[in-house]
């Protein structure tokens, strides 16, 4: 177990010392959240009031708008996770190095999942800046955030690590990734409309699923990892 | 499989089952297609075995099967004591192999000594064997903190070869490892092989460079349609 972690906590070193050299987060990932956040407000009116005039409809479909954002983002950041390794045969190197695959799909789910979370802090902050979004609860939507974010971070390691091998990996993996989010997606995007407004009654039930969907995904890509990416 | 069996503090390997690989009737498919159709061979320690044969004959299906990199279908695999039938034996057993294959499995945003020492950090390689891997390929000076994507193509197979020596391997997968280098790193390469089998580990060198190899390897391997037979040596095909 002590080998697994610290393999996993080297290949997450690994990736995040490629990520700061190569500044894909800062140049693309997080202007990709900025633009998605602009085209919203270009094409929804932000004058259209809803509930009697007590908030705009952005604000009301903020919750959606948002957990969308960060949906598309995962295809690009989890892609570009595997694509490191399938560059120059990388994956083989670290399966002849004698790391667990389990090790390999945590490390990679760690850096995707805070990856995810700058995203979200930006595209957050740009929501409650431009969609006038306020929050009601912020520990109860950190909670969302923080199950939501490792629930699609595993999943979406997971099930890229099934297409990596793949010569058409680029489009077969967003119609494998969209689809199973979709639980996550509807379970996100009413827990985080129950922590913003207090709408909603099973706003409780949904972030206890969303606990649920993280550890479901994280333990999944650890006890499958062996069978994706090795010759079993 | 126990964790024994690691190199010693002065580079030499500690003894291995001899032989060293043993393969019966090994058939590896690949894409449906059997990359190995039957596959007999014996490989002891301290040898150095030239495997040669035209593209697509099998040569690097055969490397990465001996690497717990393939499965076998049929017949039986045996490396380094480990069984390659089996999951668990295969992980054992690719911890202490060193495969050089047609990629360099480095990471273009990272430079020369962190790739390096990433590699050798998950192989719990001692930190001074990295310094010597460096120092050995010339990549400890300027060349150090240069990221790889800013590298030559013979400076990258430089810095994958300096990853292998810091790993100290029990046996040794060369997949064209002269590919891309110039005279001095021909020597070098030379050199390494001269000096792994002489500390007790097996080296198999695939190769199309028949003007070289002849001279490196006492023992070749013809490799045709997915099968394996002992050649006569180089000095008696004369």
């Amino acid at each position: 177990m002590n080998r697994l972690v610290a393999d996993a906590w080297r290949i997450a070193r690994k990736d995040l010392a490629i990520e700061r050299s190569s500044r894909v987060v800062g140049s693309q990932i997080l202007p990709f959240g900025i633009v998605m956040l602009l085209l919203f407000a270009f094409g929804v009116d932000p004058e259209l009031q809803v509930r009697g005039g007590e908030r705009s409809i952005l604000a009301e479909i903020a919750p959606g708008l948002f957990w969308i954002t960060v949906l598309l983002a995962l295809l690009l950041v989890s892609g570009r996770s595997f694509a490191v390794e399938s560059d120059d045969g990388s994956l083989d190197a670290l399966l002849v190095s004698g790391v667990h695959p389990g090790s390999i799909l945590a490390g990679k789910t760690l850096v995707v999942a805070i990856q995810l979370a700058l995203l979200e802090v930006v595209v957050g902050a740009g929501s409650m800046l431009l969609f006038g979004v306020r929050v009601d609860d912020p520990l109860h939507l950190l909670v969302v955030m923080l199950s939501t974010t490792v629930a699609l971070a595993g999943a979406g390691t997971l099930l890229l690590a099934v297409v990596a091998g793949y010569s058409g990996r680029d489009t077969l993996g967003p119609l494998l990734v969209l689809p199973s989010m979709a639980p996550v997606l509807i379970g996100a995007t009413a827990a985080s409309g129950a922590a913003l407004y207090g709408t909603g009654s099973d706003g409780a039930a949904w972030t206890w699923a969303l606990v649920a969907f993280a550890l479901l995904y994280g333990a999944a890509g650890i006890v499958s990892a062996g069978a994706l990416l090795e010759d079993v | 499989m126990s964790e024994a069996a690691s190199p010693s503090d002065d580079g030499t390997v500690p003894p291995v089952a001899s032989p060293v690989a043993r393969l019966r009737g090994a058939v590896c498919v690949l894409g449906g297609f059997p990359a190995l159709a039957g596959v007999d061979l014996d490989l002891h320690a301290g040898e150095v075995a030239w495997l040669r044969g035209p593209n697509g004959a099998g040569k690097t299906t055969l490397l990465r099967l001996l690497a717990g990199l393939g499965t076998v279908r049929q017949g039986s695999a045996e490396v380094l004591g480990a069984d390659l039938t089996r999951v668990a034996d295969r992980r054992w057993l690719r911890r202490r192999v060193g495969l050089l294959a047609h990629a360099t499995f480095l990471y273009d945003d990272l430079t020369v000594e962190e790739n390096i020492r990433f590699w050798a950090d998950l192989h719990r390689s001692d930190p001074g064997d990295v310094d010597s891997a460096m120092a050995r390929f010339g990549l400890d000076g300027r060349l150090r903190t240069v990221p790889v994507r800013g590298l030559s193509a013979g400076q990258r197979r430089r810095t994958s070869l300096a990853v292998l020596v810091a790993r100290r391997p029990l046996l040794w997968l060369l997949d064209e490892p002269h590919a891309g280098l110039d005279a001095e790193g021909r020597a070098m390469v030379d050199r390494l092989i001269t000096d792994a089998t002489g500390a007790g580990a097996t080296v198999i060198v695939a190769s199309h460079d028949a003007d070289h190899m002849p001279a490196l390897a006492p023992r070749v391997l013809d490799v045709a349609g997915g099968v394996v037979r002992d050649a006569p040596a180089p000095g008696a095909e004369s």
